[in-house]
């Protein structure tokens, strides 16, 4: 049995916290089970030391709130510690590399920018950041990299996101860690992290029709998006966006939300959007013809296309967008 | 000093006044009621147990030893399943609890004896209706029944088994509601809120969140039940539904179910070390308080069950601070059980070894949970074996010693019989240790990473799987033995006095076991809970004084 490897910086910080977390619960187990020996030793029948009554009830108002707010404060600083730790380890740097990982019973289907695609494997670049985003084609599954301390529920039709800078080279496994039916303990990968050489090999070796964004143009034209969405800058009826917003730009800037909120069109905007307009746009109903739902017509691994072909169309703004929850559109 | 129960006291009491089965099976007796739902339950606890066995047996061999990845998933369902709503949930409260909350009122009986005996009918059928289900079919969506899993993407019987965990709902509405009725109403003279017996507190305490909670889920699973038949999208993104509202609506319910579980325990556990250390509880009422407070702050934590669920970020922060101030409460307990003993005079009888075992293991599931409320290292350990071992602490640990303290430490007062001690007392030891070495080796599998519901899995973690199995096996020793040996005294155990133990308490007042209608004098109270000074020197003639709380 190897013990666990700390893969990445946020890994290494994960595990100090467990180390004081497990020094604070050995200083206070060894209390309880010591003042419960003494007191069994020193108060066992027969060897009685008699207290009087009084002096225990005057006494006790002062152990009470003494251990109460010592209690509370020990507390209330590791609820800061781990706090800050997940906030932090929840932000996506920019310029991550996106990778989307699709769950479904009982594999994980994984696609890279440039068009190559894996089953229940990933191979990222070390000391690089990199983005999953998660989505799931029927229950929730949950995608988990013990050696990188960090996990995240993948939900149907919905994108996740979890971000890590792999440290160390090596093959680390990866687990469905949230019961998706029988063959849930089948539903494990290995993470594979590579010198930025050996993936840019990596990445030449492996076939893959066109890229990600290049497949992505041949489904937003055959799927007819491109029949009311403007996606050319310089074309002729370039500035038409009468039937539909104008596809350029549009990744990365603010629009507004199903209730006059502003919201930022990142991956699992365009996702939703493309799913069920409605619910996530409050500009839907400005145009004439509602958009039809792609619900059932596109899979996954489509909408991840049209997602990176949509991203292209906003240069400037690629880098550092994309984390699919800001708080506000996380909850439900 | 008290008569023991002699023939006589025998033939008057609850037990034999009429054998009939039919006096047996419309029983309105508390007492009698009691014992019904004591079969009943251990009854699914032996079944839940035979299940958890069977995955330990399973577990041994990385690519899984005996059961296909079906029967396995399974085999955890109904493992879940019936030891959350078929045992723990009802344990305390429906054996013990019943059995004491009229005798430690000074009352001949509950508030509304009718339905506390269509309770157990409702239990029952319950559990008819979950068996069948679980037996005839199967299911496999563990007990969390998460959706769109349970809804759209099963083969197994998913309403029957619903359909008896509803019902086993109502069964624990009604046993909250007449506690709750029965404490404000049929305190005897003299008894005030702060002269009962903390035990009561933490029913008090348990029966709020039975009749506030357990709706909740009636109406969780009545909309699972529609999704699933008539498929009418509530939970399923399929269906224009939404998976997270299904597992916040099912934590609502199921984090103050474990409140609901554990309360119990601790009320107790302030019984048995008051009276083997022959001292009043410490801080009274600041025990009597926690109580409430655990009851009314576990309402407001159950989105720590989904850190990393998809919620949002500041949610997560909002539940994870809360979760920290739910602890603190049940830390004040720990602290003042800790000063209860000191200046005591401490007997080590078998009711004190498990209610020592509960405090030691209590306090590592406590301290385990601290882990997981803390935000960054949940995000780790989630999901995985380490979660397991911490509620294990917590349910098994804690919750089944204090079942058995109270088993043990009332037995006397139920049956009129003494247990063998020895024997209690190697129990007592075999279920700490049985129990640490099935559960510790699963904490360092969680760190490892080997998560929960696996049928299968990596050969790395081989060691400490087999560590736990074979912990399993000495846990099973000890609850088979005191099976035995509770057989046992019933036939040949010593004959109790009416108070063994030199508790203070009204149970303890009246024979063993008691007559039918309890008390053959109403009782009354002039002393504060847990006086042994009055106790051990008794007044003359004790007079009512007025209540003056």
């Amino acid at each position: 049995m190897t013990w666990l490897p700390a893969a990445s910086v946020h890994a290494g910080q994960v595990d100090i916290l467990l180390g004081g977390l497990l020094l604070i619960s050995l200083a206070v187990l060894g209390l309880v089970f010591g003042l419960m020996l003494l007191n069994i030793i020193r108060f066992r029948v027969g060897s009685r030391v008699p207290v009087s009554a009084e002096t225990v009830a005057h006494k006790s108002w002062r152990f009470e709130i003494a251990w109460t707010s010592v209690t509370l404060a020990v507390f209330f600083a590791l609820f800061l510690w781990a706090a800050r730790l997940y906030v932090v380890g929840f932000q996506p740097p920019s310029g991550a590399i996106q990778i989307y990982v699709t769950g479904k019973q009982w594999m994980w289907k994984v696609q890279y920018p440039g068009g190559q695609r894996e089953i229940n494997a990933l191979h990222v670049p070390l000391g690089r950041p990199v983005q999953l985003l998660l989505t799931s084609e029927d229950v929730i599954h949950d995608f988990s990299i013990p050696a990188l301390r960090i996990k995240h529920d993948v939900l149907p039709r919905r994108y996740q996101s979890l971000w890590f800078t792999a440290t160390q080279v090596g093959a680390f496994r990866f687990y469905c860690t949230q019961f998706c039916g029988i063959g849930h303990s089948r539903m494990t990968g290995t993470l594979i992290v590579l010198t930025p050489t050996d993936y840019a090999n990596w990445l030449g070796q492996t076939p893959a029709s066109g890229s990600l964004a290049t497949r992505g143009e041949a489904l937003f034209i055959h799927n007819g998006c491109s029949g009311c969405h403007v996606s050319q800058p310089y074309s002729p009826g370039a500035d038409d966006t009468s039937r539909a917003p104008s596809m350029v730009g549009l990744y990365g800037s603010q629009t507004m939300g199903p209730d006059g909120q502003r919201v930022k069109v990142d991956n699992a905007f365009l996702h939703d959007a493309i799913l069920h307009t409605a619910t996530v746009s409050g500009q839907a109903a400005a145009y004439a013809t509602q958009m039809p739902s792609y619900r059932g017509v596109l899979a996954e691994e489509d909408l991840a296309a049209l997602i990176a072909y949509i991203q292209t169309l906003s240069p400037s703004r690629l880098s550092g967008v994309g984390m699919s929850a800001s708080p506000e559109r996380k909850g439900n | 000093m008290a008569p023991t129960s002699d023939p006589q006291t025998m033939q008057r009491s609850y037990l034999w006044q009429d054998g009939t089965l039919r006096s047996w099976l419309l029983t309105t007796d508390h007492k009698r009621i009691a014992l019904l739902y004591m079969a009943s339950i251990t009854a699914f606890f032996v079944l839940g147990s035979l299940g958890a066995a069977l995955i330990r047996l399973h577990l041994i061999s990385p690519t899984g030893a005996i059961l296909s990845d079906e029967t396995y998933s399974r085999m955890f369902t109904m493992h879940g399943i019936v030891m959350v709503w078929l045992f723990l949930v009802p344990s305390i409260p429906v054996t013990l609890g019943n059995f004491l909350v009229p005798l430690m009122l000074g009352a001949p009986d509950l508030a509304f004896p009718r339905l506390n005996l269509i309770s157990w009918y409702l239990f029952v059928m319950a559990g008819a209706l979950v068996v069948y289900g679980l037996f005839r079919g199967g299911l496999e969506t563990g007990w969390t029944f998460y959706t769109p899993l349970s809804t759209d993407y099963t083969q197994g019987r998913v309403l029957p088994v619903v359909a008896g965990v509803f019902l086993s709902g109502f069964s624990s509405i009604a046993t909250g509601v007449n506690f709750i009725i029965s404490i404000h109403q049929l305190r005897a003279p003299g008894l005030t809120w702060y002269r009962l017996p903390l035990m009561l507190w933490a029913l008090y305490a348990t029966s709020v969140i039975f009749v506030l909670a357990t709706p909740v889920l009636s109406i969780t699973l009545v909309l699972l039940a529609f999704e699933h038949v008539f498929h009418v999208g509530v939970f399923d993104p399929a269906l224009g539904g939404d998976p997270l509202l299904f597992q916040h609506l099912f934590w609502f319910y199921s984090h103050p179910a474990v409140y609901i579980m554990i309360l119990p325990g601790m009320g107790v556990v302030s019984e048995v070390v008051s009276t083997f250390c022959h001292k009043p509880v410490f801080g009274y009422r600041f025990v009597a308080w926690s109580s409430i407070s655990i009851a009314a702050i576990g309402f407001l934590v159950w989105g720590h069950h989904m850190f990393v669920a998809g919620t949002s970020l500041y949610a997560a922060v909002v539940f994870s601070m809360l979760s920290f101030l739910v602890s603190v409460p049940s830390a004040i307990k720990v602290f003042n059980w800790l000063g209860t003993m000191h200046g005591g005079a401490i007997r080590l009888d078998a009711p004190m070894l498990y209610a020592l075992g509960f405090i030691g293991l209590f306090t590592v599931g406590g301290l385990t949970g601290l882990f997981l409320a803390s935000l960054a290292s949940d995000v780790h350990l989630t999901q995985t074996y380490f979660v397991v071992a911490h509620f294990h602490y917590i349910m098994v640990g804690g919750m089944v010693s204090a079942y058995f303290a109270g088993l043990h430490y009332w037995w006397p007062k139920i049956t009129g019989r003494m247990y063998p001690e020895m024997w209690g007392r190697t129990a007592a030891a075999l279920l700490f240790f049985g129990f640490n070495l099935t559960f510790f080796p699963q904490f360092l599998l969680g760190y490892e990473g080997m998560p929960r519901r696996y049928a299968t899995y990596p050969a790395q973690f081989q060691v400490l799987n087999v560590l736990s199995s074979a912990g399993a096996s000495i846990l099973a020793l000890a609850y088979i033995l005191p099976l035995i040996y509770f057989i046992w005294s019933l036939f040949r155990g010593a004959r109790a006095t009416a108070n063994p133990w030199q508790a203070t308490g009204l149970e303890w007042r009246t024979s063993s076991p008691p007559p039918t209608e309890n008390f053959i004098e109403p009782p009354v109270v002039t002393h504060d809970a847990y006086d042994y000074a009055a106790l051990d020197h008794p007044a003359p003639a004790p007079q009512a004084e007025p209540p003056h709380v």
